[in-house]
């Protein structure tokens, strides 16, 4: 738990994920198109891995992976961030770390 | 030629002692289609034997009728005293049960007169029964025939299906999709496809109910009761879709609830939203500049989240392949790698779901940009063209070989 939250409210766009999940893929191409670079962290290659599956459960997600933080605070899971994102309000939340080419 | 009239015979006829009122009518018939029988026949004959025939009911003891003959010219005299019993011809024995008609016994008075051209009428007779006893005899037969096949079809029907539970659960040639399906998926189908037909006839329903209010320019208070509905029965569908999802996901991707060319723009089970938004835009023009910019974005994002979802989907396709690809191939032996793929199958409702999900918030979007009166006019555009894509389907499937025609048979 501390290491997730410790994680999590690390700058920027944090990104909780395993590598064999096809969704959290889904994630990365989003925040790709984006031009946003978020820190991303594979709980399945971590040695605590469940105990972070577990921790962000605990924080109100659906699903452990993909798990979405901004400033610390909690996005959600793809069905949130597709939300934000049609509804205008993800750009504008990740505006600061834009890396436009 | 033969004339007589039936009802002629029907009066002569109650001069039979044991006359019935109710074989008048059967009488009557018979009589006419005797008449048409008899008449059509060579008349080498002056005399005519009738006997009554079974189906009228009547048992009595044959009557002899007297000699036609030169008689004939007196037909309509009331003087004829004798009764007249018809012979009815095989063509209407056939859908008898009779099997045997009491032949006819010339009377003395009659038997040098009548003996030849009656033997000969017996003959005849006497074949025409035998043909129709056998043309029953054949048509038992057949019928027999048929009831058999059909028991026999019953039977590998239900061998068919007990052999598709043991290879699914057994994990022998394991099949996954909906033609090979257990007891339980295909009663989730079969619900979900009656329920489509039901929410299919109500979408047509209120794409009328839609037309004709925007025609009457009713209030903007009824027309969002309106718009209201037809939101509340596209989260309808999805909420059917989720459903049916879980039981078989590969039926929502392949689509098969659908119209052919409705298929043929599918993405992950359904349209993709950005299309949908290229289609219905232009039609609720007028839009301000800010609604402009709003959807504008909307369209972007829509697009952005598409790409990211099908980068996703083909990271899926790549996955599966490689698990099921895994090991050495040629030995027949797979069950390992279908049980790690079913796996990563899994992930296959995700995206169905999250492709309903941006569909669903799409919808949301608009209905947050536009006023009222935008957003019908946005549902009947929706809903019009896929009654035209549904329309191109039956026209397509209807179209002659050779170059497409347009006529008014092809479109319904």
């Amino acid at each position: 738990m501390d290491k997730v939250m410790r994680l999590a409210s690390e700058r920027g766009v944090v990104l909780f994920s395993k590598s064999s999940c096809c969704l959290c893929y889904a994630v990365k191409i989003l925040f790709q198109e984006l031009g946003v670079t978020p820190t991303i962290h594979e709980i399945d290659q971590d040695p605590e891995g469940r105990e972070m599956e577990r921790a962000l459960m605990r924080l109100g997600c659906n699903t452990p992976v993909p798990a979405v933080f901004i400033e610390g605070k909690l996005v959600g899971s793809t069905n949130e961030v597709m939300s934000l994102h049609l509804g205008g309000g993800l750009i504008p939340l990740v505006k600061p770390y834009q890396t436009l080419c | 030629m033969l004339f007589f009239s039936s009802s002629l015979y029907i009066s002569m006829y109650c001069l039979l002692p044991d006359f019935k009122l109710s074989n008048a009518y059967n009488f009557n018939l018979t009589c006419t289609k005797a008449a048409s029988i008899i008449s059509s026949r060579s008349m080498d004959f002056p005399s005519t034997l009738f006997v009554p025939s079974r189906t009228m009911g009547t048992y009595e003891p044959i009557h002899q009728i007297g000699l036609w003959g030169e008689n004939f010219k007196s037909i309509g005299s009331p003087n004829i005293s004798p009764s007249v019993i018809f012979d009815v011809a095989n063509k209407l024995e056939n859908e008898s049960e009779t099997t045997s008609h009491e032949l006819l016994a010339p009377s003395s008075k009659y038997d040098q007169e009548a003996s030849k051209p009656f033997d000969k009428i017996q003959r005849r007779l006497a074949q025409n029964r035998e043909a129709a006893r056998k043309s029953r005899l054949r048509k038992k037969a057949y019928v027999q025939q048929l009831e058999n096949s059909r028991l026999k079809l019953i039977q590998l029907e239900q061998e068919l299906e007990r052999a598709r539970q043991q290879c699914l659960y057994a994990g022998g040639a394991i099949e996954v999709g909906h033609l090979g399906i257990s007891g339980a998926l295909n009663s989730g189908i079969t619900a979900f496809e009656m329920e489509y037909e039901r929410w299919m006839e109500e979408q047509n329903k209120q794409i009328c109910d839609l037309r004709s209010a925007l025609n009457a320019q009713i209030s903007d208070i009824e027309l969002h009761i309106l718009v209201e509905s037809g939101m509340s029965h596209y989260l309808e569908l999805f909420r059917m879709k989720s459903s049916v999802a879980k039981a078989d996901v590969f039926y929502v991707m392949s689509g098969t609830w659908k119209t052919s060319a409705e298929r043929f723009f599918s993405w992950i089970g359904g349209f993709r939203p950005s299309e949908l938004l290229k289609v219905l835009v232009p039609q609720i023009d007028p839009l301000t500049d800010h609604q402009i910019l709003e959807v504008c974005n909307l369209k972007q994002s829509c697009q952005q989240a598409e790409d990211a979802l099908s980068q996703g989907m083909e990271k899926l396709r790549e996955t599966v392949s490689a698990t099921l690809a895994s090991g050495q191939m040629g030995q027949g032996t797979y069950l390992p790698q279908v049980a790690m793929a079913m796996e990563k199958l899994e992930a296959l409702v995700n995206f169905v779901n999250q492709a309903d999900h941006l569909r669903k918030e799409t919808l949301q979007q608009m209905s947050y940009i536009l006023t009222t009166r935008q957003a019908a006019r946005g549902l009947l555009a929706l809903g019009e063209y896929i009654q035209r894509l549904q329309a191109l389907s039956t026209v397509w499937a209807n179209r002659p070989h050779g170059p497409a025609k347009l006529t008014v048979e092809n479109v319904r």
